[in-house]
């Protein structure tokens, strides 16, 4: 994934990266969601909310509102345009190294919490959603 | 970048910092091929290398537990426990030795007092009074304290440069136990006219707590001249070892305290049904201490009084006066706290819509160290509007060209966000 003409900072802060700080995708909440979730990340007060549809075990839509670092926000808002459409089955299937795919850049150890905390926020709202929600 | 003409140094000449720069090891340091440039000391400072050999010295040749051998090396270690508290006792302007009580940090002290102090003294409905600027560590034990003795919590609101609004502070005292406050802001560097503070906490009837973990290591501390109540600091933020601080209090004050913790080398005679204690300040420092971490902070403690903490506090005011003017010049950098009449070696700002980790990244990758977040300091950033800011602090170790490192950082960082 990662683009060998990139170096340093600018790899690590690609314009993708940064249009998806600014312009989130699937940004904002759904009323009446089958499962929601909301966590933060306390070392540096990053915060994620997910709300999700799901019909016949499919994700049909997704809205996230947060605030934080452009690693966090970024991934999460990445991560809410490859869910939509996907099976639970699938979805289940998403691990760490799809988050690190998407975002595709090189990540310091401190700085993974940012990077997984959508990715987290996903898994705890589908598990806390009972089989009479969705 | 801004072409202000390098000032020279009052306080520490160059040489002199060279001097100094050369006997903190650290600093040879090359995080990610960059030379360090430490700009977290509000958070840890550094240690000069007679901290370092001290504690190694005393671990090599005369470990041994304190105050209850008769042989020689625990004689030695006894000593030089003893011998450190005399030194932070003169460096303070303790009357008494024994009003200096090791603890593990200021966290801890401030928690002994919240507890052995609060619960003898705070009743329900009682006012302990603390300010929108206080660390977590002396707002957390209190709020624990109000919660289990039913006390109310007020706060001394701060003005838009971020200094306390003093106006109404007689009211706000107005059955006031207590007035839990900090001499120096860890977040926005805020020095507070402690005596006047402690002066009206007085005259109120409520005793005054200093939180003085900024204050101590960064400009001349005089306990009798603050003229408060009680006082805590961290060593690690001056040029000590972690684990170890000192709350000093009023001796008669200390005496009427029941123990925190119990155990042993707190107690006076002990049966299975019943124990008396010691006196102060041993009644406060149950079981083995961090004797090295102790001896350590007595070597740190001659070490800034060999510079002087006049220079120290000069040299200080003088690094941030010139990368706030630095910053002043940078389009989209926000700058929180007062002026520098007002505020000492800490600066946190904000850049562009920059979140505070982003920055902190990037500059890291060029071996610059800041501290990004909340600083131990949530409701104050809901205060400030803002979920985290960058924090740059300075010591006595620090440079112009280290400033001027964090300023061509902050550029790049712009760039790299395609900030105007």
């Amino acid at each position: 994934m990662t683009d060998p003409t990139f170096t340093g900072m600018d790899e690590l802060y690609r314009d993708f990266i940064l249009d998806h700080y600014r312009n989130p995708r699937n940004a904002g909440t759904i009323e009446n969601a089958d499962a929601s979730f909301e966590d933060i990340n306390p070392l540096c007060g990053d915060k994620i909310r997910m709300d999700l549809l799901i019909r016949d075990g499919v994700i049909t839509d997704v809205k996230f509102k947060g605030r934080g670092c452009a690693i966090s926000q970024a991934s999460a808002s990445l991560l809410t345009e490859d869910i939509k459409g996907k099976s639970l089955a699938d979805i289940d299937k998403i691990g760490k190294e799809e988050v690190l795919a998407n975002v595709g850049i090189n990540i310091s150890p401190a700085r993974l919490k940012c990077a997984f905390l959508g990715l987290k926020v996903l898994k705890l709202a589908l598990a806390l959603a009972t089989d009479a929600d969705m | 970048m801004s072409a202000l003409a390098k000032p020279s140094a009052p306080g520490l000449t160059d040489v002199d910092v060279e001097r100094i720069r050369s006997e903190f090891p650290i600093l040879k340091e090359q995080p990610h091929g960059k030379p360090l440039v430490f700009l977290d000391s509000a958070a840890s400072s550094q240690k000069p290398i007679q901290v370092i050999d001290a504690m190694d010295d005393y671990y090599r040749r005369y470990h041994a537990n304190i105050h209850r051998g008769v042989y020689h090396i625990s004689e030695l270690a006894t000593e030089a426990y003893e011998e450190a508290r005399e030194t932070v006792a003169r460096f303070i302007g303790a009357r008494n030795v024994a009003e200096c009580i090791y603890v593990r940090n200021a966290t801890e002290g401030l928690n002994l007092l919240a507890y052995s102090w609060g619960r003898s003294n705070v009743k329900r409905g009682d006012v302990i009074l603390l300010t929108e600027m206080e660390h977590h560590s002396n707002l957390v034990p209190w709020q624990v304290l109000a919660e289990q003795t039913g006390a109310r919590l007020r706060f001394v609101p701060i003005t838009d440069d971020g200094r306390l609004e003093l106006r109404d502070l007689d009211r706000l005292l107005d059955g006031a136990k207590l007035f839990a406050f900090t001499a120096v802001s860890n977040t926005l560097g805020t020095i507070n006219p402690v005596p006047q503070l402690a002066a009206r906490a007085r005259a109120a009837g409520a005793l005054s707590v200093v939180d003085a973990c900024q204050a101590v290591p960064r400009m001349p501390v005089d306990v009798r001249e603050w003229d408060a109540d009680f006082v805590a600091f961290s060593a690690h933020k001056m040029l000590g070892p972690t684990g170890v601080g000192i709350l000093w209090g009023r001796k008669e004050l200390l005496d009427a305290m029941p123990p925190f913790l119990t155990g042993g080398g707190m107690i006076g005679i002990v049966n299975y049904e019943h124990s008396t204690y010691a006196d102060v300040p041993a009644r406060f420092e149950a079981g083995t201490p961090a004797i090295a971490e102790a001896v350590g902070l007595g070597v740190a403690v001659r070490y800034l009084e060999l510079v002087g903490m006049d220079r120290i506090h000069q040299y200080e005011q003088f690094l941030t006066d010139y990368a706030l003017r630095q910053l002043s010049e940078i389009r989209n950098v926000k700058v929180y706290g007062p002026d520098i009449e007002h505020r000492s070696g800490v600066i946190s700002m904000t850049v562009g819509d920059i979140h505070a980790h982003d920055l902190a990244t990037i500059l890291d990758r060029d071996g610059i160290c800041v501290r990004a977040g909340h600083h131990c300091n949530q409701p104050l950033m809901e205060k400030l509007g803002v979920p985290a800011t960058t924090r740059a602090s300075f010591y006595l170790y620090n440079t112009v060209s280290e400033v001027d490192a964090l300023i061509t950082g902050i550029e790049k960082a712009k760039r790299i966000f395609k900030i105007a």
